[in-house]
């Protein structure tokens, strides 16, 4: 077995070279380089281990790999934040494109949005789910390393993606930049990732899956499906990074948003309800409101989310039939997003006093809080009329960053401050005040992005549409981009507190995980078995 | 007919009635008799996980780990 594993390393070595060799374009070569440089780190590495005595196998819960996965997520959390931060402050001040390719905001900003979506929640939902699943089956992860080739392999795939766009790679489709070889990758590390945590439910202790697993599943699952249909494509050439994708004309654009809505709704919303599921009742200690309203929630959400791409495509060449499908399906949307923030909220009942004191559960409030508002204001904007306004403006922008700072930002905040005391056997946290400052920078850092966007982008959306007696558009592009000038100086110092909050839990986290300050007794006392 | 037709007389028919039917009875599902000692049950699945119970015996262990 080990034998085999070197030869194919050594071969995946030898053809990347190759390819790194023959390669058409830059990207490609850089991307066969990295490739290589790991194959042959791992061939070497496992040369000087052959032959040894494995160690033995352990049989508490695999917490290696989660604690892996809490520095992961900090980490890109932090890199994708000051990447935000940027091209923020480059819309203000273009001048900081600094008139080279790799700089540029149209490089960048898919740089942002991946490391952001992709690379700190991503690993969030990785870490959190295999903590998760392990708790709540009494079972310790299946299949053994393979959970640290899904963390490994994942992070590969964030660095492929990440150096491509910095060079110019890019299939051009909204979240789903990565070229045709970064796709296949993705999709080896995503089947074992099924792999894992299915294996892991169907060896569980626990004769019922709880919900949180649910969501974790439909998460796992879709995006899978999304992934490959949405990046069926056809490389130009094997030794190119350039494909041509099956699809064409409308038929594209819906399969676009089709997997782009999808990816916000399994993604961003079912996976971290799964988080959303078991940190909220762990961090109240108090079960969930009503066990019977999250499984409603889950079968609605399922069932409504799939069809609410369509109102990414309003007044466009997609017949209007299915216009108005995404638009009421987004509409009945509504219900069970709230129905879902209702039972987290409803879940402090009678615990509603611990938010005084414990700045980590008011996280989770505020984090469903913005949960209701951004699932509250998308079936707005997804109605035709007021899309007619909203789209393609600031607004949008605005939706999405209230939903992604507010909702998955805050919920994996409180969860990595749940996790890192639990993970390296700590008390307690380094410090609650630092916890507390990180709230409000963030709280704060929202509002002034929201608020700054919704003002820029119903101004842009009006003077876009106005028109004079004579039926003459009244204002030129450039007139709507300079007259935003100030709100996006608001976005970035928004951001910027966002982000610095985030550098104050990353210190406060470090510190946790070091154990300072905490005595040995503290330390003892709270010991859990974390292996 | 083409696929396009195919696919969307099947989506609006069928497919239609066997989703919602689908939909419907893991709703009604929730309300059979019964169900709330297991929800019950179930909503205090994350309180019990504090220990990790798989520990398989010994002998597993070993007889793994010799072979």
């Amino acid at each position: 077995m080990e034998i085999i594993k070197l030869i194919v390393l050594a071969m995946i070595a030898v053809l990347a070279a190759m390819a790194a060799n023959f390669g058409q374009d830059w990207p490609y070569s850089v991307h066969m380089f990295i490739i290589m440089a790991c194959a042959f780190y791992l061939f070497v590495k496992g040369l000087q281990k052959f032959g040894d005595v494995r160690p033995p196998i352990d049989t508490g819960y695999q917490d290696d790999v989660v604690r892996a996965g809490v520095i992961a997520t900090s980490f890109w959390g932090v890199t994708g934040f000051l990447v935000g931060v940027y091209i923020a402050f480059q819309l203000a001040f273009p001048a900081l494109n600094l008139d080279l390719p790799f700089t540029t905001f149209g490089r960048l900003r898919p740089l942002h949005t991946s490391a952001v979506i992709f690379a700190f929640g991503g690993n969030a939902l990785i870490a959190t789910s295999f903590y998760i699943v392990q708790r709540t089956c009494g079972a310790r992860l299946w299949g053994g390393n393979l959970s640290w080739f899904v963390f490994w392999g994942y992070q590969l795939f964030i660095v492929l993606a990440a150096t491509g766009y910095l060079l110019g790679a890019t299939q051009s489709k909204e979240y789903a930049e990565p070229e045709w070889y970064v796709d296949i990758w993705l999709t080896i590390v995503w089947v074992a990732y099924l792999a894992v945590y299915l294996g892991t439910i169907i060896k569980r202790k626990e004769p019922h899956i709880y919900v949180a697993n649910w969501f974790f599943l439909a998460f796992i699952v879709t995006v899978a499906m999304l992934h490959i249909v949405n990046n069926l494509s056809l490389p130009v050439s094997i030794f190119s990074s350039k494909s041509i994708q099956l699809f064409s004309g409308v038929q594209d654009a819906l399969t676009q948003w089709w997997y782009g809505h999808n990816a916000v709704g399994f993604f961003l919303t079912a996976g971290f309800l799964g988080m959303m599921y078991y940190f909220v009742p762990k961090q109240a200690q108090k079960p969930v409101f009503s066990y019977k309203l999250s499984i409603i929630h889950f079968w609605s959400l399922i069932f409504l989310y799939i069809w609410a791409g369509p109102h990414h495509l309003h007044y466009t060449a997609l017949p209007d039939w299915a216009q108005t499908l995404g638009m009421v399906f987004s509409i009945m949307l509504w219900m069970p997003s709230w129905g879902g923030m209702i039972n987290g909220l409803m879940t402090l009942n009678g615990a509603w006093d611990k938010l005084r004191t414990d700045p980590v559960l008011k996280m989770m409030v505020l984090s469903l809080a913005f949960y209701g508002m951004s699932t509250f204001e998308g079936p707005v904007m997804s109605i035709k009329v007021v899309n007619s306004l909203s789209h393609y403006t600031d607004w949008t922008i605005g939706h999405v960053h209230s939903g992604a700072l507010g909702w998955n930002g805050m919920i994996t905040f409180a969860a990595l401050y749940y996790l890192t005391p639990r993970l390296w056997g700590r008390a307690r946290l380094y410090s609650t005040a630092m916890v507390n400052w990180h709230f409000w920078l963030a709280t704060i850092g929202i509002i002034f992005y929201a608020a700054s966007m919704w003002v820029t982008g119903i101004m842009e959306g009006l003077m876009w549409r106005e028109v004079d007696a004579q039926g003459f558009l009244v204002n030129s592009f450039a007139d709507t981009v300079a007259a935003k000038f100030p709100m996006y100086v608001v976005r970035g110092t928004g951001g910027l507190m966002y982000l610095s909050g985030a550098i104050i839990m990353c210190v406060n986290l470090w510190l946790t995980a070091r154990g300072v300050g905490q005595t040995d007794a503290q330390l003892t006392a709270q010991a859990i078995p974390a292996e | 007919m083409d696929t396009y037709s195919i696919f969307r007389a099947f989506a609006d028919s069928w497919g239609l009635l066997a989703m919602m039917l689908f939909f419907i009875g893991a709703i009604l599902m929730l309300f059979r008799p019964g169900a709330r000692a297991m929800h019950h049950d179930a909503a205090n699945i994350p309180f019990r996980d504090d220990a990790p119970r798989p520990a398989p015996t010994n002998a597993d262990v070993k007889g793994d780990r010799d072979a």
